[in-house]
């Protein structure tokens, strides 16, 4: 069959209703890569999707330092895009990050996962925005 | 014989549309009949055409038949009712089509064989009728490879390829990957762009000219334009319009395709018109 991989159809609506949004969203696929975040994102984290391409969701995460309201790093259990990755439920945190840009910046998360069928996951998509 | 031998039954889209104004492309909705090296019969879609292809199919003494449903929508479903080898018991008739969320295929099919839509229930028919739902990985049937993948149409919808040795086609009668982009996107995130890649021939929902389409943005099928742009975003060697729009007259059908051509580069393979009778060979 064709050579290349397909981004399954719920990822590829999903991308296209989060291009449509002024709210902060990012998408990554069953696997834990950040396939997608909009442009109202890219406000946030400080630089485009295209310059950080298809990443590790973690990766990617923890290049913003994301710490709780005392500064102790945010560890991936606590993530809401990871939870929703491991344990395939919606979850919600606030958090402080470090942008690309070097500003400080609070920032509410809310994931939730995406299932093609009962047993079909096909990734997550997380809304931020700024507190 | 070829690997691979294309039959059109039914290509116009929506609502069968007999008349002197569709002689040439024909009235009958979406039916394709693919015959195999060995005799054996795939069949793509269940739209009136297929009533035809049962009459034909009856007198071949063909018993051992696979139809492949992209989706359920009546112009793909409605002839099944009247599918000849359905009403014979020495038929064994498995029936493919994209899984739902919510209820079976069996189920969903059985809603247009109750009343009052019809009179006979789907478990009464005597043919021996397994339904599946698609497989999620590529699968085999009679030699040949498919792959089946949801694409851009409002519900549950896939599109087909079809793969031998030698040839390869790939079958999205109903489809609008234009909702979620194909220029300057890779073919990842292009609806339906795996089933089609390089294939040797496709066939492509092209229902409508551009300012019918910016009217229907959102009802699941392609402006020409948009379906000349998904072949060229794929590879496709031979782009098939397919889906006619109801509305369109053989003569507007022409201006169509003319109007395919015009818009396709000058070393791009020129579209064609599906139309009712005609028959493709892949080797």
């Amino acid at each position: 069959m064709g050579s290349r991989r397909q981004k399954h159809l719920v990822l590829i609506l999903a991308r296209e209703f989060a291009s449509n949004l002024a709210t902060p969203t990012l998408i990554a696929d069953a696997d834990g890569t950040l396939v997608f975040y909009n442009e109202a994102a890219e406000e946030v984290v400080g630089h485009s999707f295209a310059e950080s391409g298809e990443i590790p969701l973690d990766e990617w995460t923890a290049s913003f330092s994301p710490r709780d309201a005392q500064g102790r790093p945010l560890p991936p259990e606590r993530r809401p895009a990871r939870i929703a990755l491991d344990e395939r439920r919606a979850a919600h945190e606030r958090f402080r990050i470090t942008s690309r840009d070097g500003v400080d910046r609070d920032v509410a998360v809310t994931a939730f996962p995406l299932f093609a069928h009962a047993d079909e996951f096909v990734g997550v998509v997380a809304i931020f925005w700024r507190c | 014989m070829s690997s691979l031998r294309l039959t059109i039954w039914g290509c116009r889209g929506s609502v069968p549309t007999p008349g002197p104004k569709t002689v040439a492309f024909g009235g009958n909705t979406s039916c394709v009949e693919v015959g195999l090296k060995d005799g054996a019969v795939l069949v793509l879609d269940a739209g009136t055409g297929i009533i035809d292809l049962g009459l034909d199919l009856v007198d071949r003494g063909v018993r051992r038949l696979h139809l492949l449903l992209t989706h359920l929508h009546l112009d793909h479903l409605e002839g099944l009712r009247f599918f000849a080898p359905l009403w014979d018991e020495r038929v064994t008739l498995d029936i493919w089509g994209p899984p739902s969320p919510m209820l079976g295929l069996q189920e969903r099919i059985a809603r247009s064989f109750s009343p009052p839509l019809f009179p006979i229930e789907l478990r009464d028919v005597p043919a021996r009728v397994t339904f599946r739902d698609v497989p999620r990985e590529p699968w085999r049937i009679d030699g040949v490879s498919l792959a089946a993948d949801l694409v851009v149409h409002p519900g549950p919808t896939v599109g087909f390829r079809l793969e031998t040795a030698g040839s390869s086609f790939a079958y999205l009668p109903d489809h609008e990957p234009a909702l979620v982009g194909i220029v300057e996107r890779s073919s990842d995130w292009i609806s339906g762009a795996a089933l089609a890649e390089d294939v040797d021939v496709l066939f492509h929902d092209a229902q409508y000219f551009e300012d019918e389409y910016e009217t229907r943005v959102g009802w699941g099928h392609s402006s020409v334009s948009d379906a000349v742009a998904f072949r060229r975003a794929v590879g496709a060697r031979r782009l098939l319009l397919f889906h006619h729009e109801p509305q369109h007259s053989d003569d507007s059908l022409e201006r169509l395709e003319a109007h395919a051509q015009s818009i396709a580069a000058p070393e791009e393979p020129k579209a064609e018109l599906a139309r009712e009778g005609m028959v493709i060979e892949l080797p």
